[in-house]
C-alpha cells in the first residue's frame, strides 16, 4: 500500500502500517503550540476538561508573539494569563520576552531545535505549518484542539490527499522562495490545495536553503493546505545538527519518504529558472503578479519580517541590498527580526547598522503589524508592501489600506524607490 | 435540528480577517467579539443580523488564520448556519468545535439570494429557499457531529460524555 510522505507520518504516530486518504485517525503529537492569541481561551477549555496536568510539560510550546510586547490592557492581561499557565504546568517552552530564545512561533520553535524530522505537530496558528520544511508534519488548528492536546497529547485528524510540487532547477537572479510559494499560490488559488497536503519534491529541492524551505511551507495555508511538507536531505540534517544537537545525537528523529508509486490528485511540475520577481496585490495571496507587468503602484510603507521572512538569511539580504542606500524620503520601512537570537546575531554582523543608515527602524520580535496588531498599522488609503504572508482587507490596519506581498528583495527596493520596483532599478 | 432565518449573502474566500478583525482579538469575550463581527467585509452586519438568520456565501469560507474567534463572533452573533460550496479546514474543525452549524452545498450557495428566507434541517441535510421555493441537498452531520453541535461545542460534548 503506497503512501504520501505526510501519510506515512501520521501513520506511524496513529500506530498504524497505513491509512488512506479521507481516514479519520487520532493520532499521538510531539509537539502543541499555542500563542497569546490563542492560548487564552485555550486555557478556559483546558480547564473545563478537568485535566490536572499537560501531558508532558517538554511537549507544549507557548510563545507571546502577536501583541508583544503587551500592545494595550487587554493584551497585557491575556499574556498574564499565557504566563500564570505556563508557571502552574512548568511549561519549559515558555520564552518571556527578552528571553534568548523569544521572538515569532514559527521562527523561535525550529532555532530552538524543538522541530526534527518525522514529528507530528499542531499549533494554534495557520502557520504552523512552515515546520514542514524540516520534514515534519505540521498543521495549525484552533483553540479547542490547542486544549484537548495539551491535555491528552493527542488530536483526530483526517489523512489528507496530496498534491506533488516537482521542483526542477534552481531560483535565479533576486529571485527567492517567497517568490516560488507566491507564484503556486497566484497558479492553484487560495482554495487550491484545500484540506490536502503540499508534497514539494524534485531535483530543485537541494537547492533551496533551509529558510527558502520554512518560507515556502509557511505559507501552504496560503493555498487552503492543510500541510506543506519537504524531503528530508544534507541540509535537513546539518540544520537539525546545528538547532537540535541533543535530537541528532540520541537520533531521536524519523526520515520518511513519500513511496515511487503513491498517489496524488495533482502533479505540478515547476522550472524554478523559470520563476520571476512576484508581487501579491491587494486583497488575497493569489493575486500575483510578475515584477515589471503592471503600472506604477506608489507607496507609504515596508514591512520585513515575520514567520514567513524574518529569518537571519532574509535580513542579511536585506541588508546587502540597502548598503549604499536610504529609504526614500516620505517612506516608511520596518525591519522586524523574527527572533531574539536573529536581532542578536543581526547586530553581531553589523546588519542592524545597515538598517539605521538606510533610515528604517528596527524593532523587538514580534508579530507586530503582520496581523494589524501594533507595530506600523496603515491609515486608510495607505499602501504597504510586506513581506508577510497576508494581504487581506483590513489585514494590517484600516478596511481601505492595501497590502503587497513580496520577498524580500522586492520590498528593500520598493522602501528605496518609493513605488513596488526591484533590485535591479536601484541606482549602482 | 432545525435552523430558520433570512439570508446575509457574501462572495468568495470570506477570511477570517474580515470575520473578527485582528484588532479586537485581545479579548476571547464572545459578546465583545460579535459587535464586530463581518465588520470590514459589512459594517452594517451587526446592526442587522438577528437571531436565526444565516450566512451563505462563495468557496473557501474562512480562509486565513486558525483564531477561533472567527466561529465565536458568528455564533455569539446569533447566525444559526453557515452555507457555502467548501470552507477553510482550520475553520471548519473550529466551526464544529465551536458547535457552530455549517452546510456544504454549491448549488445552494449559488441559488439563494441576500435577503431570502432560508429553512435547513441538520438531520436530513434539505435547505429550503421559503423565498424562491427551490430546495437544495447538503451531505448531512454525522451523527457524533450532530450531538456535538446540540452539546454547544466539542467542550459540551466532552462533558457531557464523561457524565453519562
Amino acid at each position: 500500500m503506497s503512501m504520501t510522505m505526510t501519510q506515512k507520518i501520521l501513520a506511524k504516530h496513529a500506530g498504524l502500517d497505513h491509512v488512506v486518504p479521507g481516514q479519520l485517525i487520532e493520532a499521538k503529537l510531539d509537539l502543541v503550540l499555542g500563542n497569546d492569541v490563542t492560548t487564552p481561551p485555550a486555557i478556559d477549555v483546558f480547564e473545563k476538561t478537568n485535566a490536572t496536568q499537560v501531558f508532558d510539560a517538554a511537549k507544549v510550546a507557548l510563545v507571546p508573539d502577536h501583541f508583544t510586547p503587551n500592545k494595550d490592557i487587554k493584551s497585557a492581561e491575556h499574556c498574564m494569563k499565557m504566563r500564570r499557565f505556563a508557571k502552574a504546568f512548568n511549561i519549559e517552552n515558555y520564552y518571556e520576552i527578552g528571553d534568548p530564545k523569544m521572538g515569532v512561533e514559527h521562527v523561535v520553535l525550529p532555532e530552538n531545535g524543538l522541530i526534527a524530522p518525522g514529528d507530528a505537530i499542531i499549533g494554534a496558528d495557520s502557520h504552523t505549518c512552515t515546520y514542514g520544511a524540516l520534514g515534519a508534519f505540521a498543521t495549525g488548528v484552533g483553540s479547542t484542539d490547542l486544549a484537548c492536546a495539551m491535555a491528552t497529547g493527542q488530536t483526530w485528524f483526517r489523512v489528507p490527499e496530496a498534491i506533488k510540487i516537482v521542483l526542477s532547477g534552481s531560483l535565479q537572479g533576486h529571485v527567492t522562495g517567497k517568490d516560488l510559494i507566491l507564484h503556486i499560490i497566484g497558479m492553484i488559488g487560495v482554495d487550491g490545495a484545500l484540506y490536502q497536503s503540499m508534497e514539494f519534491t524534485g531535483a530543485g529541492v537541494a537547492t533551496l536553503s533551509m529558510a527558502d524551505r520554512l518560507t515556502i511551507c509557511n505559507m501552504a495555508i496560503e493555498a487552503g493546505g492543510k500541510n506543506g511538507i519537504f524531503p528530508v536531505d544534507d541540509k535537513t540534517i546539518e540544520y537539525l545538527k546545528k538547532y537540535a544537537p541533543e535530537r541528532y545525537a540520541a537520533e531521536r528523529y524519523h526520515v520518511f519518504a513519500a513511496d515511487e508509486d503513491a498517489e496524488y490528485v495533482r502533479v505540478i511540475e515547476i522550472k524554478l529558472d523559470e520563476v520571476q520577481l512576484q508581487v501579491a496585490f491587494p486583497h488575497l495571496p493569489e493575486n500575483t503578479k510578475v515584477l515589471g507587468e503592471f503600472e506604477r503602484v506608489d507607496i507609504d510603507q515596508v514591512v520585513i519580517g515575520s514567520c514567513t521572512n524574518g529569518r537571519l538569511e532574509d535580513l542579511r539580504l536585506a541588508a546587502s541590498i540597502f548598503k549604499g542606500h536610504k529609504v526614500k524620503k516620505g517612506i516608511r520601512c520596518i525591519v522586524l527580526p523574527g527572533s531574539q537570537r536573529v536581532w542578536k546575531e543581526a547586530l553581531r554582523e553589523g546588519l542592524m547598522e545597515v538598517f539605521a543608515d538606510a533610515e528604517c527602524v528596527i524593532s523587538a520580535a514580534t508579530c507586530g503589524p503582520c496581523l494589524g496588531g501594533h507595530m506600523g498599522i496603515l491609515a486608510k488609503g495607505e499602501r504597504c508592501v510586506s513581506t508577510t504572508n497576508r494581504n487581506f482587507v483590513g489585514r494590517m490596519g484600516h478596511p481601505e489600506s492595501e497590502v503587497y506581498l513580496s520577498g524580500v528583495p522586492v520590498a528593500v527596493a520598493s522602501a528605496v524607490l518609493g513605488y513596488i520596483g526591484g533590485p535591479d532599478e536601484l541606482s549602482k | 435540528m432545525n435552523a430558520k432565518g433570512k439570508v446575509f449573502k457574501y462572495g468568495a474566500n470570506v477570511d477570517t480577517d474580515v470575520i473578527i478583525p485582528a484588532r479586537y482579538l485581545n479579548t476571547s469575550d464572545p459578546k465583545e467579539l460579535a459587535k464586530h463581527c463581518m465588520e470590514d467585509i459589512d459594517a452594517t452586519f451587526v446592526d442587522r443580523v438577528r437571531v436565526g438568520d444565516i450566512i451563505v456565501a462563495g468557496p473557501n469560507f474562512g480562509c486565513g488564520s486558525s483564531r477561533e474567534h472567527a466561529p465565536v463572533a458568528i455564533k455569539a452573533s446569533g447566525v444559526s448556519c453557515v452555507i457555502a460550496p467548501s470552507f477553510a479546514r482550520i475553520f471548519y474543525r473550529n466551526a464544529i468545535n465551536m458547535g457552530l452549524p455549517i452546510m456544504e452545498s454549491k448549488e445552494a450557495s449559488e441559488r439563494i439570494g441576500d435577503g431570502d428566507e432560508v429553512e435547513v434541517n441538520f438531520t436530513t441535510g434539505e435547505i429550503k429557499d421559503l423565498s424562491s421555493g427551490e430546495v437544495f441537498t447538503a451531505k448531512p452531520f454525522p451523527e457524533f457531529i450532530r450531538k456535538i453541535i446540540e452539546a454547544d461545542g466539542l467542550v459540551g460534548y466532552i462533558a457531557e460524555k464523561a457524565k453519562s
